[in-house]
């Protein structure tokens, strides 16, 4: 690229760019900066007007209530996650495995799962609390149908079973993109690699160690990445399965759902004003920059490096 | 010979069930919700699991007339149309110049707009309410459109870039020796082979705008403004105990997606999967 000489900035060029460059700096990226600016200010209109350094984020790690919102958001999101990153990368690889194994109608189940992925995270989260709910509860009756009624119980309303269902229910519309991504992986590895490795006598489970897994380890790291961005900005599967109150007692409360309540609610309900609303999605985007550059760094330079 | 032969049946069927199971776990949730929302209120309670006995449309038709539906879905039509056309627009014109021209600061720009792929508009919200109120958008489906539209051109310039780069340098210079001008090989040369690409960028960014329901939530208020997620939300809160009606509110919001899935799968499919190996 370097040999080739390099061209002037014409008229038309700047035309061309112009669109897209300036709708997506303006409505994107700016309004995040500015965010991020505002978190600094307090006021108690619409607009934050006064300027209070880090007073918000101080509030926010110290100060009741603000502090036990915060680190109960903090708290509840990790695990969140943690439920997350666990099943959609485990059966997600596992399906993938599965899919790229020449079975007949690999296709058709290539192609279901990513059907709840289409949907409405509001719609799934509302049809989740459907089945479960204790009143219609299909899958209370399903449990008892297979002898295991010890098990029904209000799954969205124990405080400690509330948090893992979301998670579940996320997991089961998302898995449909890790299948997707994981299969692209395996289906990436020339067929020339796996044939050399089966001359060689090695039979399938050490064709999937040694072969398939290193493969995939770039796409572990792509699919874990979103799956971080997506779960500390979530908020439609609170909204849908738990309010915005985040019941039973805040034990489904997330960043997403704070940050709403905190920016958008009446005092009563949680409100905190724009100023703390900003300060908490200024800690949502430490974290998900953080997040970012670990995984560049593990994922991108690294391998960079190696090559 | 024979004994490997039934080992490898054996080991087919027991991965081919594993399929199934799974298969199952997708399906019967969103089986269960289209069935149950052509039964009786009556007939949820009484046999939730077995078919409907005879299709009753109740619930659909009880949806059409308490709210404005047909008007909510024609919402949700504008917003995801008018902004995957600008996305389409803008971000090939922007691809084609990134592709194709050596220019100072090219690869800076590309870095801008693709690290747009895993930054979350939600963070700038505060910022973008004050912005609609301060353009009165605000209660707007503009609002919407011009959002929608910013988070769908980085996968648009992602994903055109690429596909330009590899159009043959050729068929640009024999148009120049036509006398052809740079913006007129764009739209003589480049645009015609683009379709497949922009068939995939339409349909990948299609479903996240289609289905947004931050946005509408914290921009939209009037009913006449409400898009297809924002309304199966409301209707839900306020019907939750009409069983019938919440099923038929659920599955309308399916239906278009699934179906749009369904016939552009390929596209789709190929879209992600090339996003998944670039990473």
């Amino acid at each position: 690229m370097a040999s080739l000489q390099r061209q002037k900035w014409k008229p038309f060029m700047v035309l061309f760019i112009m669109p897209a460059a300036v709708i997506y700096l303006v409505f994107l990226l700016l309004p995040i900066v500015d965010s991020l600016r505002l978190s600094f200010y307090s006021g108690t209109g619409f607009i934050p007007d006064k300027f209070v350094g880090f007073d918000n984020y101080v509030k926010l790690f110290t100060q009741f209530p603000f502090k036990d919102r915060f680190w109960n958001a903090f708290k509840n999101n990790i695990e969140f996650f943690l439920i997350v990153t666990v099943v959609q990368n485990f059966f997600g690889f596992l399906i993938a495995f599965l899919v790229t194994r020449k079975i007949p109608g690999s296709n058709f189940f290539r192609k279901i799962s990513f059907l709840p992925t289409t949907l409405s995270v509001i719609v799934v989260g509302f049809l989740f609390k459907l089945i479960l709910n204790p009143s219609w509860g299909i899958f209370n009756k399903i449990l008892s149908g297979i002898g295991l009624s010890c098990l029904a119980k209000p799954w969205l309303g124990i405080p400690s079973t509330a948090l893992p269902v979301l998670a579940i229910v996320v997991s089961w519309q998302f898995m449909g993109e890790s299948v997707l991504f994981y299969t692209a992986g395996i289906d990436a590895i020339p067929e020339d690699t796996l044939e050399a490795a089966r001359i060689d006598g090695a039979n399938p489970i050490q064709e999937l160690f040694h072969i398939i897994v290193p493969a995939i380890m770039p796409i572990i790291g792509i699919v874990t990445i979103l799956i971080f961005i997506g779960d500390f900005t979530q908020f439609d599967i609170v909204y849908a399965m738990a309010t915005t109150q985040a019941n039973p007692a805040f034990s489904t409360d997330l960043f997403g759902s704070l940050f709403y309540r905190a920016t958008f609610s009446t005092p009563v309900r949680g409100g905190w004003g724009m100023g703390m609303g900003a300060a908490v999605s200024g800690i949502m985007f430490i974290l998900v920059f953080s997040a970012v550059l670990i995984w560049l760094y593990f994922f991108k330079i690294k391998r960079g490096d190696e090559e | 010979m024979i004994k490997s032969k039934a080992k490898k049946n054996i080991t087919t069927a027991v991965l081919l069930s594993l399929l199934i199971i799974y298969a199952l776990t997708i399906i019967y949730p969103l089986f269960l919700m289209f069935i149950t929302s052509l039964k009786t209120t009556r007939e949820i309670f009484t046999n939730p699991f077995g078919l409907p006995e005879k299709f009753n449309l109740s619930g659909y038709v009880k949806l059409l007339t308490i709210s404005h539906y047909l008007k909510y879905f024609k919402n949700s039509l504008i917003v995801s149309f008018v902004s995957l056309a600008i996305v389409m627009v803008s971000s090939s014109t922007a691809s084609y110049i990134l592709a194709k021209y050596n220019i100072r600061g090219r690869g800076f720009l590309y870095l801008f707009f693709v690290a747009g792929l895993i930054i979350p508009i939600r963070l700038g919200t505060i910022s973008i309410m004050r912005m609609m109120i301060g353009i009165n958008l605000n209660n707007h489906l503009m609002s919407v459109i011009i959002l929608s539209t910013a988070v769908g051109i980085p996968f648009g310039v992602f994903i055109l870039t690429d596909f330009i780069k590899m159009i043959p340098e050729e068929l640009s210079n024999a148009a120049r020796i036509d006398g052809c001008s740079e913006p007129g090989i764009f739209r003589i040369v480049i645009l015609p082979l683009l379709r497949p690409a922009l068939a995939a960028v339409a349909i990948v960014n299609f479903i996240p705008i289609w289905n947004d329901f931050w946005f509408p939530l914290v921009l939209l208020k009037d009913d006449s403004v409400r898009t297809v997620p924002l309304a199966t939300a409301l209707l839900f809160g306020q019907y939750s105990t009409d069983y019938g009606l919440v099923f038929a509110v659920l599955s309308m919001a399916s239906i278009p997606v699934i179906t749009i899935y369904l016939i552009f799968s390929k596209q789709f499919v190929k879209g992600l999967s090339s996003g998944a190996l670039k990473g």
